[in-house]
């Protein structure tokens, strides 16, 4: 089976992030004033091969513990789904 | 004695440091991310630059080059291993050093001289400084602001494991005028070992009067005394 792993890196709470800072600013800036807070991450979309789907979020656990997301400074979440049949991939490259 | 450069693919102050050793007197040999010997390299430096593109994280993919391998074990053994700007941020991901570099807080660039000072000489890296001494050093990242946890930096500084620290001219607190907000102004850190030095400021930027500063020369020299007094730290190779 195919899934589709939605991988949601974002800085970890105790992190000063002054990305999400300067997005609040300019947000403020024009006019939506209600917005208190803001924290901006990263999404890695992962197509994964496997046969359940414990296994596939169990083997995309290990990927993020062990190279995509840094562990000093950022957390992860996880969404699965089973991917939708397989879209025909770009032509072959010339030989 | 002989220092390792290490290159990667989007390194690009290699050349720059082998000029800074040529200038205290001492070789280099280039080392090739995909190559595993380190060619009798008394110290391997860990040059700047934007290895693999910064893709994911900054060093997130140089720690995974077969050379890596061979400067973990290096480093294992009591090898000196010195990391410059993107260096660090590859020691870091490495686990080779402690915290993480992230985005400068003024979301700048920021290439300008910086001045550091000296908060311990009792590394191999820095035995060649007076205590305290202020460094004239540039610095040159978008993303050289270290983070750690407050258990962590306090242990760095009951140990004495902070190298640097970002001062104004005259030796005082930076403030504000941080180059890029690190916890704690810190520039540069050892490992408990205090082998393995990862500095963002760039010494080999700062290696002779032309350049503005010879301060950096500070580094290249402290190395190579070390590895002269002490055969020990050049036993692993």
């Amino acid at each position: 089976m195919r899934f589709l792993a939605e991988v949601v890196i974002s800085l970890k709470p105790v992190v000063n992030d002054p990305q999400g800072l300067t997005v609040r600013a300019g947000l403020h800036q024009l006019g939506f004033t209600e917005v208190t807070e803001v924290r901006v991450g990263k999404q890695i979309a992962l197509e994964v091969e496997g046969d359940s789907e414990a296994e596939v979020r169990g083997r995309v656990a290990e990927m993020c513990e062990r190279l995509l997301r840094n562990p000093v400074i950022e957390d992860y979440r996880i969404e699965l789904r089973p991917s939708p049949a397989p879209v025909p991939g770009p032509p072959a490259p010339p030989a | 004695m002989r220092f390792g450069i290490a290159v990667f693919p989007g390194t690009w102050s290699e050349r720059d440091c082998a000029r800074a050793v040529e200038v205290a007197g001492h070789d280099s040999v280039f080392l090739w991310h995909r190559d595993r010997d380190l060619g009798g390299s008394d110290c391997v430096i860990l040059p700047g630059g934007f290895s693999y593109g910064d893709h994911l994280r900054t060093g997130a993919i140089a720690r995974f080059a077969p050379l890596m391998e061979s400067v973990q074990e290096f480093a294992a053994g009591g090898g000196l291993v010195l990391g410059i700007c993107n260096g660090f941020q590859i020691l870091c991901e490495a686990h080779l050093l402690p915290g993480a570099l992230t985005r400068n807080a003024s979301l700048e660039f920021r290439c300008e001289t910086a001045w550091l000072r000296v908060e311990t000489v009792g590394t191999p890296f820095t035995g060649a400084c007076e205590p305290g001494q202020v460094l004239a050093i540039p610095v040159s990242h978008g993303e050289g602001r270290y983070v750690a946890e407050p258990s962590v930096l306090d242990r760095l500084e009951a140990e004495g494991r902070v190298a640097f620290r970002y001062v104004s001219p005259d030796g005082s607190p930076v403030g504000d005028a941080s180059p890029n907000g690190s916890m704690r102004d810190i520039a540069g850190i050892v490992n408990e070992g205090r082998n393995v030095l990862g500095m963002m400021p760039h010494p080999e930027r700062a290696a002779e009067p032309l350049l503005g500063s010879a301060d950096g020369t500070r580094i290249f020299l402290s190395v190579a005394s070390a590895v002269a007094a002490d055969t020990a730290f050049a036993v692993v190779r």
